[in-house]
């Protein structure tokens, strides 16, 4: 079989018809001719009453041939001219009359409203206000329902709750204790450098001790858990969501937010404290590690250092430090898992939307620490 | 027996300032089966979730008995939702729950039972829907049928009064789904509850509703109510008659 390509002809004819024939084997990865010429032919000089398509020559035809005749019927509505389907494939004038069938609906497309500047500084602005207050209203729901739980009338299981503190905890001790390492490490290092050039390398024992147990232990802490912890609570809740599993829990008369958000809250507050001190201790190995390998300090003299050098009150400080972060990541989680759209994107949105969030309030509120912890002089 | 259980007066539904149906006035009577019906996109879902309290109403009241649902407080809210089972379109099963304790949360939650107890409850639950043995499966683990059968034994885990169910034969075979729709007349006759169905398909609004009303996605509003054969043989409205007839003429 030979295979010709698609090709066009026009011819007018005298009593004023335009004959369009389309022959030659038409296929949609070749392309689609323009509906050019046609124009062309309809606003010369022998301007033609009606458009008649022949067929007779077309050897195969797709997609291509209509969406071709659909924009050359456009140009002929355009111009008022009539069109004669007649010469064409009886496939072909179905399908065209398969896509006339139903009107275009006119709604269905959307407002594309051209907003202005200020209009869109509005609706941002409404809708910041919006989340903010939902925000709220989801912390404040949270705090009462914590209260119910410290009273022991929230509902939630036990399981769950045993559950999540084996997933906050204990599962995240590999990773804290890698970061932590590495972080001591980094401190150590840096201070090395500084302190080697004044003689006073044992100095650096004071360096990572002080800044892990006051700061660091607890951010970096924090840090790792609102990547690893907080994600997973939104991407939980925000699938429970997508599965109406939440609104089952509501009609069931079960408050999702004792159900699943203060369970989740309960574990970070009880193992973030537990995980900070483990970071301290890590980071502090790590910084001795340093110490004893690169500056030539004895095990003793750097763990006497160390100890000298950090107070209880910075530990317990971190510590309380490491409880708040915890309250964050969870509740920063929660909220964007429970707020999550309908669908497998927005459930992935979510996740990161925890981190971001998580990851902000912890510095956030860091840096607030830093200025309270100052000003009382601890 | 024109006992209303639930009451919709002047029910207004809307998502910000869309409307998604206006005006919707009608009553579900003790004992009924209930068929909300309409196109696809016309607001049946969102009708249930307004009966059951999920989405709150721009205007109008609903009343389960004689008191308002829309108006009562959240502590009254919740006993009354107590009363009340619903099955979700996918069955909407606690995934991190094997089968038994799905059937439990609410016993666990709601009575004195004891562990044992619970677990018999469940038990028996779940073989009312032909789950028998399935017990400490997880959803994943089962069919969708399964699924929905053993979201249909945790809605009805509190002996409920009022059974609603979302799309119930959505993605099941014909013959599963038409042994839902036995059980669903099955529970009816034996428990004496009201249910109320959200559905599209004809074989089941014809094989089990007793009552019914049509939402029109056009007008916005509901245009026919009565039961469903009923409404084939003698609407007026043309919409209804081609929706009932699936788009064949009247003619026989």
């Amino acid at each position: 079989m030979t295979t010709t390509a698609a090709t066009l002809g026009f011819e007018q004819t005298g009593d004023g018809t335009l004959l369009v024939r389309l022959s030659g084997r038409w296929h949609l990865p070749d392309g689609v001719p323009s509906a050019e010429p046609v124009e062309r032919e309809l606003t010369g000089q022998h301007r033609p009453r009606a458009v008649w398509f022949e067929a007779a020559g077309l050897e195969a035809w797709d997609t291509s041939v209509v969406l071709y005749l659909g924009r050359v019927e456009e140009v002929c509505r355009r111009h008022g001219v009539a069109v004669n389907r007649g010469g064409l494939p009886a496939g072909v004038q179905r399908l065209l009359a398969l896509a006339e069938a139903v009107p275009e609906a006119t709604d269905a497309r959307g407002e594309q409203m051209d907003t202005g500047v200020l209009e869109r500084i509005g609706v941002t602005t409404l809708e910041a206000q919006e989340s903010v207050l939902k925000a709220l209203e989801f912390v404040g729901d949270v705090f009462i329902s914590l209260g119910r739980f410290v009273v022991g009338r929230a509902r939630y299981r036990r399981a769950d709750l045993w559950l999540l503190i084996q997933q906050t905890g204990i599962e995240a001790l590999p990773v804290v204790a890698l970061v932590a390492f590495l972080l001591g490490l980094i401190l150590a290092f840096v201070g090395a450098v500084q302190l080697q050039s004044f003689g006073a390398a044992i100095y650096v024992a004071d360096l990572v001790g002080v800044a892990m147990a006051r700061d660091t232990g607890a951010l970096i802490a924090a840090i790792v858990m609102a990547g690893r912890s907080g994600a997973a609570f939104a991407a939980q809740l925000g699938s429970m969501r997508v599965n109406q599993e939440i609104d089952a829990l509501a009609t069931t008369g079960i408050s999702p937010i004792e159900f699943l958000v203060v369970p989740r809250v309960i574990a970070l507050v009880l193992m973030m404290p537990l995980l900070t001190l483990y970071a301290d201790v890590v980071g502090i190995l790590g910084g001795l590690f340093v110490g004893t390998t690169m500056l030539d300090l004895s095990f003793t003299l750097y763990f006497q250092q160390t100890a000298a050098a950090v107070s209880l009150a910075s530990v317990v400080g971190g510590v309380f430090k490491g409880g708040v972060y915890g309250v964050l990541i969870a509740v920063a989680g929660c909220l964007r898992g429970m707020q999550s759209g309908r669908s497998a994107s927005a459930v992935g949105d979510a996740a990161t939307s925890a981190v971001v969030t998580g990851i902000v309030a912890i510095i956030a509120a860091a840096g607030a620490f830093s200025v309270i912890f100052y000003v009382l002089g601890i | 027996m024109a006992d209303a259980h639930i009451t919709v007066r002047n029910l207004t539904m809307a998502y910000g300032s869309f409307v998604l149906q206006r005006d919707l006035n009608f009553a579900v009577n003790r004992g009924d089966i209930f068929v909300v019906m309409g196109g696809s996109g016309c607001g049946k879902s969102t009708l249930l979730r307004h009966l059951i309290g999920l989405n709150e109403p721009a205007q109008g009241e609903v009343f389960y008995g004689e008191e308002s649902f829309t108006h009562a407080d959240p502590a009254r809210r919740e006993l009354l939702v107590r009363r009340i089972g619903v099955l979700y379109q996918s069955g909407a099963l606690w995934s991190s729950m094997t089968l038994a304790e799905n059937v439990g949360v609410p016993l666990e939650e709601f009575t004195d039972l004891s562990a044992a107890e619970v677990r018999e409850v469940a038990s028996l639950k779940l073989s009312l829907v032909g789950l028998k043995g399935f017990e400490d499966f997880y959803p994943s683990q089962i069919s969708g049928g399964m699924q929905k059968r053993a979201g249909l034994a945790r809605a009805m885990a509190l002996d409920p009064d009022i059974l609603f169910f979302d799309e119930p034969s959505a993605g099941l075979d014909p013959i599963s789904s038409r042994r839902l729709d036995e059980l669903i007349v099955e529970l009816r006759d034996s428990l004496g509850a009201t249910i109320v169905i959200v559905t599209h398909e004809l074989a089941s609004i014809f094989a089990v509703g007793t009552n019914s009303i049509f939402l029109d996605a056009e007008s916005r509003t509901m245009i026919a109510m009565g039961p469903p054969t009923e409404l084939r043989d003698h609407a007026d409205n043309p919409t209804v008659r081609r929706f009932l007839l699936r788009g064949e003429n009247g003619h026989e």
